[in-house]
């Protein structure tokens, strides 16, 4: 399997009035095509950072970020909009449905920035709710679903677009156990059937135990693999 | 799912504000409409001033008469074509506090100097016939269910005594700006019965209208009309009709300057009402700007739906509130006396003043939402606890 994911030498800080916090320090990683592989570690260890870098909703101060063959750190911002839509599906922990949209036009959402007709759109949607099991809450709005139904939604409007990989951020962190587990078993569904790459921050060992490889993170630091 | 109904969703999210927020904009719309109708109503002598006609007057004031002997004199300088003169007669007619204009005129040729009286060929040739006729508008006519052959009682008080006047022509507006609220009868009727009744004061004109050949030399004329007359005991002065109209405005001038400020200081008020709920709104969804930027909207779309948002709100408020504004300015035209305005209705450079006030608000309202989500990374809006 090729790597999919290349992070090399990224060092990522931020300005809090005058004072430079390092949130990572000269991390490297690889990711394999198709590969699952869960980020673990304390609050404020880089996770979520990390995550943010390689599916380009964030930048590095130094280092390269390269994703399906792009060195995404060098795009620019619309460019690296545009390149997200098309290669990463983003689970975030908190759903963050947009509440006045019904669960399929929330999966219809990066649809609207492709060229597909109408009747492929509600193909692809219908497609994608079907794969996540709310073939028939299509007309739901958030708020009459479940945390896990909502879950599955976000986890629909995510692979929608069939992005090769996925990021998710503590996917679980807001379900109970059985939802929890549900979210898993489809993720890892997502990985087996359809090849997924995923990339996944979570606290819980639980969930982490679903993944190929669980890399640690600490103060920033990543933690050396066990071989 | 398209844009427009995402914006229109987005709108209805908080129905109660939103609901609030068209109402504030479509009663901030009325005021500006029923404030601008008032001051186009004002202006409306002015908009209905001919080029080719000049007032002179008495020099030092307006109620002063100027003597009858003018007449012939100003005719005599070249470039007047005709020359016409009135007296205001003012009086009362059934009720001192419904006005119209009353005008003691030149028969013989006031009507062809103000051709946007239209009158037919019979009401004119009957109207010369007899001296103690009138022409009325047909607002006054429609005011008081006249018509031809009825006698108007008028009551004098410059012109003391009981006047009665036989209706012998109703006039129909040519323009829209034409006044057809004045009636207007034989100046010689009041003339003769002065002289009999008052001696002394026969022989009084209030003012003449020249007419001229050729507008562009309209001072030359009015300097040279009023060369004619200095250093007699009646100096005069002349200008064109619209600067005397103005001259009558000149008084009222503050009212009608400070209604004109107060008109768009609504529109600056409601902008902030507007301002204030787009930023309310912008501010509770950055976590959803977030999500959009996430998943590869660009910054196009982020100002669409904002500013889409803002201009369907303004629009909406602008709309309802130029659809009340006609029912409201017809019942607003019921309470102020008749005649008061001679044309009092809603003109379309106000409606158009209204909505481009609307797609202002609009646009306005949304620059600092857009900028705010513009400016907000994606890591730091789905750090936003609002």
């Amino acid at each position: 399997m090729s790597d999919i994911i290349n992070i090399l030498n990224v060092r990522k800080s931020y300005w809090r009035d005058s004072m430079e916090i390092s949130v990572l320090h000269n991390i490297s990683l690889t990711v394999k095509e198709g590969e699952f592989i869960a980020l673990m570690g304390p609050s404020g260890s880089g996770k979520t950072t990390l995550l943010n870098l390689l599916s380009g909703i964030d930048r590095p101060t130094s280092g390269s970020v390269t994703v399906a063959g792009t060195n995404i750190a060098a795009l620019s911002e619309s460019a690296l909009a545009k390149w997200r839509s098309s290669n990463i599906g983003f689970v975030f922990q908190f759903y963050n449905l947009i509440p006045v949209l019904t669960a399929f036009e929330n999966v219809e959402l990066p649809l609207l920035l492709t060229n597909l007709s109408k009747a492929e759109r509600k193909k692809h949607v219908q497609t994608s709710l079907e794969i996540v099991g709310l073939g028939d809450r299509m007309y739901y709005y958030p708020k009459q679903l479940s945390g896990g139904q909502e879950q599955r939604v976000a986890i629909a409007r995510a692979i929608v677009t069939d992005p090769a990989i996925l990021v998710a951020d503590e996917p679980t962190g807001d379900l109970d156990r059985n939802s929890a587990d549900e979210i898993l078993t489809l993720m890892e569904r997502l990985n087996k059937e359809f090849n997924k790459t995923i990339v996944m921050v979570t606290h819980d060992p639980h969930a982490a135990s679903k993944a190929h490889l669980i890399r640690n993170l600490d103060k920033g630091d990543l933690i050396p693999e066990l071989v | 799912m398209k844009v427009f109904k995402l914006i229109f969703k987005n709108t209805l999210r908080h129905k109660l504000r939103s609901i609030l927020t068209v109402s504030g904009i479509a009663v901030a719309v009325i005021a500006f409409g029923l404030l601008r109708t008032v001051v186009t109503a004002w202006y409306v002598g002015v908009e209905a001033s001919a080029a080719d006609r000049l007032i002179t007057r008495q020099a030092v004031s307006f109620i002063f008469p100027l003597p009858y002997a003018y007449r012939d004199k100003i005719s005599s300088v070249p470039g007047v074509g005709e020359v016409t003169f009135a007296n205001w007669f003012q009086g009362v007619y059934i009720d001192k506090n419904q006005f119209f204009a009353r005008l003691a005129v030149d028969a013989n040729t006031f009507l062809d100097v103000y051709p946007e009286f239209v009158l037919s060929p019979k009401e004119i040739s009957d109207f010369k016939k007899e001296k103690n006729s009138c022409v009325i508008g047909e607002k006054i006519a429609g005011q008081y269910n006249l018509k031809i052959g009825d006698v108007m009682a008028i009551e004098g008080d410059i012109y003391p005594g009981r006047w009665d006047f036989v209706i012998r022509g109703i006039y129909k507006p040519k323009y829209k700006t034409t006044d057809a609220t004045q009636m207007m009868f034989h100046w010689d009727y009041v003339d003769d019965r002065m002289r009999e009744e008052m001696p002394g004061r026969e022989g009084d004109v209030g003012w003449y209208v020249v007419k001229i050949n050729d507008p562009s030399k309209s001072g030359e004329i009015s300097r040279e009309i009023d060369a004619l007359f200095k250093n007699s005991p009646a100096e005069t002065k002349t200008e064109t009709e619209r600067a005397f109209q103005q001259g009558f405005l000149a008084s009222t001038s503050a009212i009608i300057t400070s209604m004109n400020v107060l008109s768009f200081v609504i529109i600056g008020i409601i902008m902030l009402v507007l301002a204030n709920t787009m930023i309310m709104a912008a501010r509770e969804r950055t976590r959803e700007y977030a999500v959009f930027k996430t998943l590869g909207f660009s910054a196009r779309h982020l100002v669409g739906l904002i500013m889409g948002e803002s201009l369907f709100m303004a629009l909406l408020g602008g709309g309802v509130g130029l659809l009340i504004t006609f029912p409201i300015v017809n019942g607003f035209a019921e309470f102020i006396p008749k005649g008061f305005f001679p044309v009092f209705e809603i003109e379309p450079v106000t409606i158009i003043l209204a909505v481009s006030a609307a797609v202002i608000i609009g646009i306005a309202a949304a620059i600092f939402p857009i900028q705010r989500a513009l400016r907000t990374r994606i890591v730091d809006g789905f750090r936003f606890v609002g």
